[in-house]
């Protein structure tokens, strides 16, 4: 349960006020409900339309407990105490006794007999709060009102309605919570009831928590209906593998798979929200899995021993020491990226290893290295609801980190915080938000910038941004428009505003604090600072001279890969003769169709990783490993927070990367450590964060923003992802595949009345429906990655300048 | 013989004392210059000398009400005019607002000066076409007249009025659940505090008051507060539009100082009809008060002489039934009616009227049982004081009531259907239909 | 689904009346049900686009109030109370009457689909009971009889007078008023009847007035 964040603690003795709940006196600040106030005692007053996090209704009538002086009793959940009040539970108190066990045969009074076929049997607070407080026997002998059941809200969500007892907590989330008001109570009296309006279902983001707080079986998922009982259930408390929230999770898991996941407890984080592809995205943990490791003999695959593929890999990777390279990709553990980088580094002997496999730059691994690797916590969610201003800058909080997204909102909500939105498109998260939209050109971010810089524009910004508390967060698309992360950069050092990086997978921050960067060691290191080197040596347990240099400074890995093809044809060197990769998919790059010939050309690549995809179409080796839910770890989310976890699903097979780097280590006869998680983690215990000097933050100008018609574009939270296959309930409920122009822009180029829209570059184009929104002049927003629209296939990206033509629908 | 005083309807019988033009031949808009050339405290002050008390049901001192708005707070305020009129029983907002609209929209413009309102809305119940007609063309009158807009007759005072229909829904004639209907959501009630005064439509300072109060303004103002307190009692001051209904032989609006009593209303509206001539039950002022006998038609018609006679004055509408009448099907036709206007926020009145009337339902047809009888009782008992609102409340009364007085009716209605005990056509006003 | 552009500017219209445009969905919702004869999952659309709501959220308001009706009413909403007061002094035999002369129950319509029956609440007309609507139109005093002639003249075209209200047009005018309420007809249907001045004729009979200021009791 989340407390509210103010403990009794925190809280000046003058604001305490004394309450006597059934005899016991207390001492807790001034203004808390009842409820809260019982709670905190140990003494549980029954509820179900309470929530903590939701603004009181005193709608279910099942917390009545009787305060001293008032003739009638009084609902604890809407109830603030005062000095001296004295309240009388159900447990000394007759009236509420009476009033509670009388409200209970009411609720139970039209409520099915589904407790043998309804999902929330055993885990339901309406079993047990009836068990506590409620009749053995009903006296109801009229006919209860029925409803057809289930209907879908959405593809995901199922509505019993015969089960709700209007106790509103999922519509009052949708709205009040999420900005999602979809959900919604229909008619009036016994047959008010939850419901959509039928061309508009339930697909918000968050949907998934109506289930969760729902307090019996109204609300099921399609994915979970009808599967398991919680005691066939063993729970463990996780981390979320995919976006940089950092969500606490509970995973349940019954004979080895993964059953359901639910949002979990942390006040700091995510309180007790998650969205929905943290909830429903995990089918590719058993579905599609490697078996065994795999070895490429005559041009195809073929599944061989460990020793085996050890010995193969740790002789194809020895040969070619020094001119390697690794790319890990945003996915691993913070424990894993650890392996990678140190492997790369003692085994492999070279510094190019790279974990962005998205768009990205240089300027980007300058900004990172400079302002964010290694760096203490901060800024935090805590900061976003003290801020006076946020910034946002290349950053659509719903799609991109909807835990950031739920915390703005409320900060702007409930304590007017102002939030500023640089960006193409007003989006619903935006209005949600309350934010101020600051229309800018997709590409011209970086020009923006410094015009606020300037004080050419948005004075009052700037001025916001000078106060303390102020915060800017800048999102990773900002990597592929140059100069933007420089003016950012300079604007918070400026300012004195705080700033903080958001990628958008788990991984990403982890993976930069662990050195799984060329220019970087463990923990922000310069990787050519001389003090930095003996720090990880001595860690390490090798000379200093011996590691690597820092990595070919001003290019990244995958263009060193790209650029080999017309090396070879110059008849000059190969700069990278093999490869280990972790968990990465080919289609996430600039460049994929080139990238995917040129991998294809690498002369060795080892490969890691849970599922066949690309790499695996052209690896000489490939290790099979554990999935998230598989091992112990840890995921550094967007403020720099360490969220660990252990492992959900007990007694697997597989092995995390770390162990399997460790096994090639011993093969390539290098001293590497066990690679147990634990053994990793206290590597990097030992090893902190850098205090020393850092790289210089990054001074790259401006570029203009393209011509023609600039493309603006990120990725939906729900999407093509790779981890979010195999759950066809959840894709059905993601936004629709569309591109989206303003009035103006379609009119200029002809297609006012235009249906659908091909949107070409050089290397190919694509065909989508389109609509016609709040999008800055010149410019078209597409999704990044959904089905339909894979624009790093036809080399686009945010901000490039792409051909749009009419398309018939 | 407490006289009738006709005040509000001395006039009704003036062909178009509903336009400006005839209210206005009759003294109408004479308080409307007075009270803006006096300050709005001083209006307040007033209406509280004079005791008037909300003519809505709840009774609750209309110039307190009114000083619970904080003055100069910056804030918009707003007047709202409660004209739902739905309670079973009460048909007296509708027939001033037909009759007499102009006298509402005066006491509007006034209210709204006196609490530093710049914009007034009244709710009016949507099945009543007529009535809201009547009042939005009073409004648009008064707007050609410069008596509604900017700077009212050059006072500086500036007021809009909204005429809002409703759609159906007897919960929106809860203060609370108004406001939230008027502002465009489901009519469900509020919880309280923060209270309407503080935090009303748009949570801004609002006063909501009913149709009768404010049309008792004009009248304060023109007449003075020892010229309204000559009327009622020192606890309830003042004259009551009361409507008679039921068993009686002229039904309809009889306007007398409050304090009279009902044995004196039935006289002068003729007596109870069929039967055998008395009365076997009325209620004072709508189902949602506690019924009387014949043993009560001596009280004074007051909110303290009701309250301590065991029911409420309510909206002061008596309803009067002769000896033909079923109990049993008076009670289950009340509760058929909370169990259809039950918002469904809350649980007692949600479920709790739904069981109800299922089990009347049987009592109606003779299938009634004895544990049936205390089962309501206690069914009743967890809704009083245990709803959300005073709709709760209203749907626990019939029953308890009619069980204090007619035990024996429901005892016979576990064996006999009611419609053979009490035949229906003997209550029937029209002799269309014979006895069965 | 859309309405023409003048019925966009009367919705415009009507939202302005208010300081928060969502306050207007209630007009909004009688207008487009005086359009459409009902209110229909398109019309919502097209007012929670014009509010800025999502549908559901005018939905929630449509199915909570009782005059919002999702099927075609046809040409006449014929009301009868069946409350207890007017049931109990012979409303329950006038909807008895109706309904078989229409061969319909609570809200269902006869079999030419023009005339929609329901039981209605209470119509705060107590005094006039049994009472009846048409149109949501007064029909007072009514018996099993006179309320089945009414509804034989609406169904021969012939004229029928409101008891104080104007000339019956139809369901879709009065959902019209009360989404434009001054609709012209305010000076029909007689400044009270007989029963309103019941109490004020008998105090003329009785020689009894109000005293006025500085006159005391009478």
């Amino acid at each position: 349960m989340t407390i509210a964040p103010q403990s009794p603690t925190e809280v000046a003795p003058s604001d305490l006020v004394t309450v006597s709940v059934d005899g016991i006196e207390v001492r807790v600040p001034k203004g808390m409900l009842v409820i809260r106030v019982a709670e905190l005692m140990g003494i549980e007053i029954p509820r179900f339309c309470d929530h903590p996090l939701l603004d009181p209704v005193a709608a279910c009538r099942a917390c009545l407990i009787e305060i001293e002086g008032q003739a009638k009793p009084q609902p604890a959940c809407a109830i603030s105490v005062t000095d001296g009040m004295i309240v009388r539970t159900q447990r000394t108190s007759l009236m509420a006794d009476a009033a509670q066990e009388g409200v209970m045969e009411f609720l139970l009074l039209n409520h099915p007999l589904d407790c043998p076929v309804c999902d929330k049997g055993g885990e339901c607070p309406l079993q047990n709060q009836a068990m506590t407080t409620g009749r053995p026997t009903s006296r109801f002998e009229e006919e209860k009102r029925t409803f057809e059941k289930p209907i879908n809200v959405s593809a995901q969500i199922l509505l019993d309605r015969e089960r709700c007892v209007s106790c509103a907590r999922c519509t009052r989330f949708a709205d009040q919570i999420a900005g999602d008001p979809m959900l919604e109570l229909l008619e009036r009296g016994a047959a008010q009831q939850v419901g959509i309006a039928p061309d508009q279902p339930f697909d918000s983001y968050f949907s998934g928590n109506t289930i969760q707080i729902c307090p019996v079986g109204a609300l099921t998922s399609s994915l979970y209906r009808f599967r398991a009982r919680p005691f066939d259930l063993v729970s463990t408390p996780t981390t979320c593998e995919h976006c940089a929230s950092g969500c606490s999770l509970r995973t349940d898991v019954r004979r080895g798979v993964i059953t359901r996941r639910l949002a979990w407890d942390d006040p700091e984080v995510n309180e007790e929200w998650n969205c929905d592809k943290g909830r429903f995205a995990f089918i590719y943990t058993h579905e599609g899995r490697i078996a065994s490791p795999l070895v490429r003999e005559n041009g195809e695959l073929r599944p061989a021993s460990w020793p085996e593929a050890l010995d193969v890999a740790a002789r194809g990777l020895a040969a070619a020491r020094g001119r390697a390279g690794v790319l890990t990709g945003g996915r691993l553990t913070r424990e894993d990226a650890y392996a990678y980088a140190k492997f790369a580094r003692v085994a492999m002997g070279t510094g190019d290893i790279d974990f962005r496999s998205r768009v990205a730059s240089d300027e980007e691994a300058q900004f990172l290295a400079s302002s964010v690797a290694g760096m203490p916590l901060g800024p935090t969610y805590a900061d976003l609801d003290r801020a006076p201003v946020v910034l946002l800058v290349g950053l659509e909080p719903e799609d991109e980190s909807p835990i950031i997204f739920l915390r703005l909102r409320r900060a702007a909500q409930k304590k007017g915080v102002r939030i500023v939105s640089l960006s193409p498109v007003r989006t619903r998260g935006i209005d949600k938000m309350d934010a101020q939209w600051w229309a800018c050109q997709p590409g011209g971010e970086a020009i923006a910038l410094r015009h606020i810089l300037g004080g050419e524009k948005a004075a009052d910004t700037l001025a916001a941004l000078r106060q303390p508390g102020a915060v800017i967060l800048v999102g990773e698309r900002m990597a592929g428009v140059p100069g933007a992360l420089s003016a950012a950069a300079e604007l918070a050092s400026s300012t004195g505003a705080r700033l903080g990086w958001v990628p958008r997978r788990a991984g990403e921050r982890g993976a930069l604090d662990a050195g799984a960067l060329a220019g970087l060691l463990p923990g922000g290191r310069p990787a050519d600072d001389p003090r930095a080197r003996e720090e990880v040596a001595a860690v390490w347990g090798v000379e200093p001279s011996s590691l690597p240099p820092g990595g070919r400074p001003g290019r990244s890995l995958v263009d060193a890969i790209l650029g080999d093809a017309s090396r070879v044809e110059r008849d000059e060197a190969r700069l990278i003769d093999a490869l280990l990769v972790a968990g990465v998919e080919v289609a996430d790059h600039e460049g994929a169709e080139d990238l995917r010939r040129a991998l294809d050309k690498v002369p060795f690549v080892v490969t890691l990783t849970t599922h066949h995809n690309e790499v695996t179409d052209i690896a000489d080796v490939v290790f099979p490993v554990a999935v998230v839910a598989e091992k112990a770890g840890s995921f550094t989310d967007w403020e720099g927070r360490n969220k660990p976890f252990s492992a959900a699903i007990h007694g697997a097979q597989s092995v995390a990367d770390g162990r399997v780097l460790a096994m090639i280590a011993d093969a390539m006869d290098v001293s590497f450590g066990s690679g147990e998680v634990v053994a990793l983690r206290a590597e990097l215990d030992r090893l902190g964060r850098w205090t020393g000097a850092r790289v210089a933050a990054p001074t790259v100008a401006p570029s203009d923003a393209s011509g023609t018609v600039a493309l603006a574009t990120w990725r939906l939270l729900l999407d093509a992802g790779a981890l979010q296959e195999g759950e066809p309930h959840l894709a059905a409920t993601a936004r629709p595949t569309e591109a989206l122009m303003g009035a103006d822009t379609a009119r200029a180029l002809g297609l006012a009345q235009a249906s659908a829209v091909v949107i070409s570059t050089d290397k190919g184009s694509i065909k989508l429906p389109v609509r016609i929104a709040d999008v800055v002049d010149g410019a078209v927003w597409v999704p990044m990655s959904s089905e339909g629209s894979r624009l790093l296939s036809i080399g686009a990206r945010h901000g490039s300048a792409v051909r749009v033509t009419g398309g018939t629908a | 013989m407490t006289p009738l005083t006709p005040i509000i309807t001395a006039h009704w019988d003036v062909p178009d004392y509903f336009t400006l033009e005839g209210y206005r031949r009759h003294g109408g808009y004479v308080a409307l210059p007075k009270a803006l050339g006096m300050d709005p405290d001083a209006i307040i002050g007033t209406v509280k000398d004079t005791g008037l008390r909300g003519r809505g049901g709840a009774g609750f001192p209309t110039g307190l009400k009114w000083s619970f708005v904080p003055q100069n707070d910056g804030k918009p305020h707003y007047l709202v005019v409660n004209a739902d009129e739905s309670e079973p029983g009460a048909c007296k907002d509708v027939p001033i607002m037909i009759a007499n609209p102009h006298a509402l929209v005066e006491g509007v413009i006034i209210s709204s000066y006196a609490i530093r309102a710049n914009h007034a809305f009244i709710y009016i119940r949507g099945e009543v076409p007529q009535a809201i007609r009547r009042v939005a063309t009073a409004v648009r009158e008064a707007e050609q007249a410069g008596l509604v807009g900017d700077n009212i007759l050059g006072s500086g005072f500036s007021l809009r009025i909204t005429v809002h229909s409703g759609a159906g829904a007897y919960i929106c004639g809860e203060e609370t659940a108004l406001l939230d209907s008027l502002e465009g959501y489901r009519g469900q009630p509020r919880l309280k505090p923060p209270f309407p005064a503080t935090h009303g439509l748009y949570a801004v300072p609002t006063v909501v008051n009913n149709v009768e109060t404010i049309t008792n303004i004009p009248w304060i103002i023109n007449n003075g507060v020892e010229w309204f307190r000559q009327f009622g009692t020192e606890k309830s001051p003042g004259f009551k539009v009361f409507s008679i209904s039921g068993h009686v032989a002229r039904p309809g609006i009889y306007e007398a100082p409050l304090g009279i009593t009902m044995r004196e209303l039935l006289d002068y509206a003729g007596g109870v009809v069929g039967g055998d001539g008395t009365v076997k039950f009325w209620i004072p002022g709508g189902s949602s008060v506690p019924m009387l006998t014949a043993d009560h038609l001596d009280t004074p018609m007051t909110y303290e002489a009701m309250a301590e006679a065991g029911t409420m004055l309510g909206t002061g509408t008596p309803m009067v039934f002769n000896n033909t009448v079923s109990v049993v099907k008076a009670v289950t036709r009340w509760l058929e009616f909370y169990k259809h206007e039950s918002c469904g926020k809350c649980t007692p009145c949600r479920e709790g009227t739904y069981w109800i009337t299922g089990v009347l339902e049987r009592f109606e047809h003779g299938h009634g049982t004895d544990a049936d009888m205390d089962l309501l009782v206690e069914v009743c008992g967890n809704i009083a004081g245990r709803s959300f609102c005073a709709l709760g409340d209203a749907a626990a009364t019939p029953y308890p009531g009619a069980l204090k007085y007619f035990r024996d009716e429901f005892e016979a209605a576990t064996r006999t259907p009611v419609d053979e005990v009490f035949p229906p056509a003997a209550s029937y006003v029209f002799g269309e239909v014979a006895a069965r | 689904m859309s309405y023409d552009e003048g019925v966009m500017a009367q919705m415009r219209d009507i939202i302005g009346r208010y300081p928060n445009s969502r306050s207007a969905v209630m007009p909004l919702l009688h207008l487009a049900q005086s359009i459409d004869d009902e209110v229909t999952p398109e019309g919502m659309r097209v007012i929670a686009d014009e509010l800025g709501l999502t549908t559901a959220e005018v939905t929630a308001v449509a199915t909570f109030y009782t005059m919002y009706k999702r099927r075609p009413v046809g040409k006449h909403h014929i009301g009868v109370c069946t409350n207890t007061l007017c049931a109990l002094l012979g409303g329950d035999a006038v909807y008895d009457a109706v309904s078989e002369r229409l061969g319909a129950g609570h809200n269902e319509k006869d079999v030419d689909g023009t005339f929609w029956l329901e039981r209605i609440e209470c119509q705060a007309a107590c005094t006039h009971a049994p009472v009846m609507t048409v149109d949501w139109e007064f029909m007072d005093c009514q018996t099993p009889r006179s309320a089945v002639d009414i509804i034989d003249r609406l169904a021969r075209g012939e004229e029928v007078v409101s008891t104080r209200g104007p000339v019956i047009r139809d369901f879709q005018a009065t959902e019209h008023t009360l989404a434009f309420p001054v609709d012209g007809l305010a000076g029909e249907g007689g400044e009270a009847d007989s029963i309103m001045l019941a109490g004020l004729t008998v105090a003329r009979e009785l020689g009894m007035k109000a005293p006025t200021p500085g006159e005391g009791s009478a």
